[in-house]
């Protein structure tokens, strides 16, 4: 699952990367996008990938990290999604606005004339 | 009375209140928005001075979010750092108000919450105590300065906005890499409990510590414009609006503030193998900095890139002399840093009032495709500020000028100059005779002083001289008390340099050693509330 779960998240970062460096203005959000799916998915796995393990206290198990999967990392992870979605909408309107405003999606608002 | 630590949450809580009561106060009441707007950021100020000289006095004040004790819950930590960075805050923000009730406030809609929610997460940032919530009050500030920096729209606005806003998204990115990594390692996010187990992390994990810690890093030395991070930054501030370029240098300011809080806190000498880790990318950072910057200021024409420029180069500086690792040197840069965010906000907001010398007197439109709304109507509402024309007001823009090219330049005899020369002493009279970097670090802080000084004086002799001068540009009151505002605040800087340079003495000294700060962290203990904690956690059945 590890192995599985590291390719997923580099082969996310790799095309984020990608279209971040590409000169299309829906380009570079795509990547943003993809990089912050990647960047989530790496915060969830720093709490271990463990199956049928709860995160909340059940009566009976011991409290530590052999009986539970670690709480933390997945409320961290929650707040990066809110945090991540709301800026990427607020970039898209920002493209919206260089579009309409340049005639273009070049993120420069010049189009190389080949 | 005390005032520790429960009003160490009112800097965070007041500008939100505010930001949430201007939402409510309808665009008819623009006269009660901007008096709202401008004493809530003054009422920030003041609250500011109290925590500085409550701080200084008892020390470290800790705040318990929700009453959570440290390691477990987000801690507010008041120290003499983030109290310094508070009223610096105060004391620039206060300018920006003053000045965008001038007109730029109604060029567009919602400026105030956006400014007021900037504020919160600014000094939301230099408060906290936990890694995570630092990164929340990143984004809450940065949320709200997309919005600023777009703020009266137009073509070269929204091109370095789009680029501002990909590259924050981008550090963003690298300082969730950087948090995930350093929990997998440590376990804890609390600064000061990463401080105190730093000391025991095994040694295979080593590498992986210092992975993040340079991630993390990266993402810091973006928000502070360190070369080559910083093509961002000069188009972007540039070509927003004056009273959020001038606030917009306290940004630079938040991401200097990160890398020397948690260098300090995190590699200081008790972290054994770890200490001081990095030291020397910082120091080469800062120096390329400083020299691109120098550069810049002199391949500038026009006033606003120059004043973007003096940001670059302040932010250069700053982070030489943290890399430096020295007390003595940490505490003339805490110095320089407060006269050089002054001096460059002060510059930032002459900008377009130094314009309106060489346009014939008459107030520029603000810009050229800011089109006012149908119910906005600029001239009837401005009609008692536009008209109260200041019978000195070349006099009086030419020696503010004059002043803040003082300041900025580092020339005697105010404050700009104290600075410069406590650096300089503070670079040769170390301990362990002179380092290399301290002579480089000396040629270039003086060959960006000779350079600054160039590059506005060409500036002023273009704007008073040679095109105009002849008649007297209006300056609207709010304007002019905004610029004096700051100005003034570094003539008193200068007058006080004595009492100040020993608090920031104080304040290096204590970054350089933190177990104090870590004990007074982890050491806050909870208060029993009215409802006893232990009662409500009932035994499992």
């Amino acid at each position: 699952m590890e192995i599985l779960l590291a390719l997923a998240i580099g082969v996310l970062a790799g095309s984020g990367i990608w279209l971040v460096l590409r000169p299309r203005t829906f380009q570079v959000v795509m990547g943003l996008a993809l990089l912050s799916y990647a960047v989530n998915l790496f915060i969830f796995s720093m709490g271990s990938l463990v199956i049928d393990k709860p995160p909340l206290v059940v009566p009976g198990l011991p409290a530590n990290l052999e009986h539970y999967s670690d709480p933390m990392p997945q409320s961290l992870v929650l707040t990066a999604i809110v945090i991540g979605f709301a800026t990427t909408a607020l970039f898209l309107i920002v493209l919206l606005a260089a579009r309409g405003l340049s005639g273009t999606d070049h993120v420069d608002g010049e189009q190389d004339t080949p | 009375m005390t005032l520790l630590p429960g009003w160490i949450i009112v800097p965070v809580v007041l500008p939100l209140v505010t930001a949430a009561l201007l939402m409510l106060v309808g665009n008819a009441q623009r006269r009660l928005r901007s008096l709202i707007n401008v004493v809530a950021t003054a009422a920030g100020l003041v609250v500011a001075v109290l925590l500085l000289r409550e701080v200084d006095s008892t020390g470290v004040g800790v705040y318990l979010a929700s009453n959570w004790q440290a390691p477990f819950g987000i801690v507010l930590v008041a120290d003499r750092l983030s109290v310094l960075m508070l009223v610096l805050v105060g004391l620039v923000s206060t300018g920006a108000a003053l000045y965008a009730e001038a007109g730029w406030s109604r060029a567009g809609a919602y400026f105030h919450p956006l400014f007021q929610l900037q504020l919160v997460g600014l000094n939301g940032a230099f408060l906290t105590g936990d890694l995570f919530n630092l990164f929340v009050f990143f984004e809450v500030l940065l949320a709200a300065s997309y919005g600023l920096q777009l703020h009266g729209s137009g073509w070269l606005r929204v091109r370095s906005g789009l680029h501002y806003i990909a590259v924050n998204l981008l550090a963003s990115s690298l300082f969730l890499i950087g948090l995930a990594v350093l929990y997998g390692v440590m376990g804890t996010l609390s600064m000061a409990d990463l401080a105190d187990k730093l000391p025991l992390v095994p040694e295979r994990d080593r590498g992986l510590l210092h992975a993040s810690a340079a991630v993390l890093a990266v993402a810091f030395l973006i928000k502070a414009a360190i070369w080559p991070l910083n093509a961002w930054l000069v188009p972007a501030y540039s070509a927003t609006n004056a009273p959020v370029a001038a606030l917009f240098v306290l940004m630079t300011k938040v991401g200097f503030y990160a890398v020397l809080r948690l260098w300090t806190l995190l590699f200081s000498a008790e972290a054994a193998a770890s200490a001081h880790f990095g030291g020397g990318v910082l120091l080469a950072g800062g120096l390329l900095t400083l020299a691109f910057g120098a550069v810049g200021l002199l391949a500038s024409i026009r006033l606003e890139r120059i004043a973007a420029f003096s940001v670059v180069v302040s932010s250069g500086t700053l982070m030489a002399a943290l890399g430096m690792n020295s007390t003595a040197l940490v505490a003339a840069a805490l110095f320089y840093l407060v006269t050089a965010t002054l001096s460059a906000g002060a510059l930032f907001l002459m900008v377009e009032l130094v314009k309106r010398t060489s346009v014939g007197g008459r107030a520029q439109r603000l810009a050229p495709d800011t089109s006012p709304e149908e119910d906005d109507n600029l001239d009837d509402q401005q009609l008692p500020l536009v008209g109260r024309a200041f019978p000195v007001s070349v006099a009086l823009l030419g020696l503010a000028f004059i002043a803040c090219a003082l300041l900025v330049a580092g020339l005697p005899p105010l404050s700009g100059f104290l600075a410069k020369v406590a650096l300089l002493s503070a670079a040769v009279n170390a301990e362990d005779g002179i380092a290399n970097a301290a002579w480089i670090l000396m040629a270039l802080l003086l060959l960006s002083g000779l350079f600054g000084t160039i590059a506005l004086a060409r500036a002023g002799i273009r704007h008073f001289w040679s095109k105009g001068g002849h008649v007297a540009p209006q300056l609207r009151a709010a304007e002019a008390s905004a610029v004096l505002l700051l100005i003034l605040a570094s003539g008193v800087l200068t007058v006080f340099a004595e009492p100040v340079v020993r608090y920031t003495a104080a304040t290096a000294i204590s970054l350089h050693a933190p177990r104090p700060y870590i004990d007074a962290v982890l050491q806050a203990r909870a208060r029993p509330g009215a409802a006893a904690p232990v009662a409500a956690g009932a035994p499992p059945p």
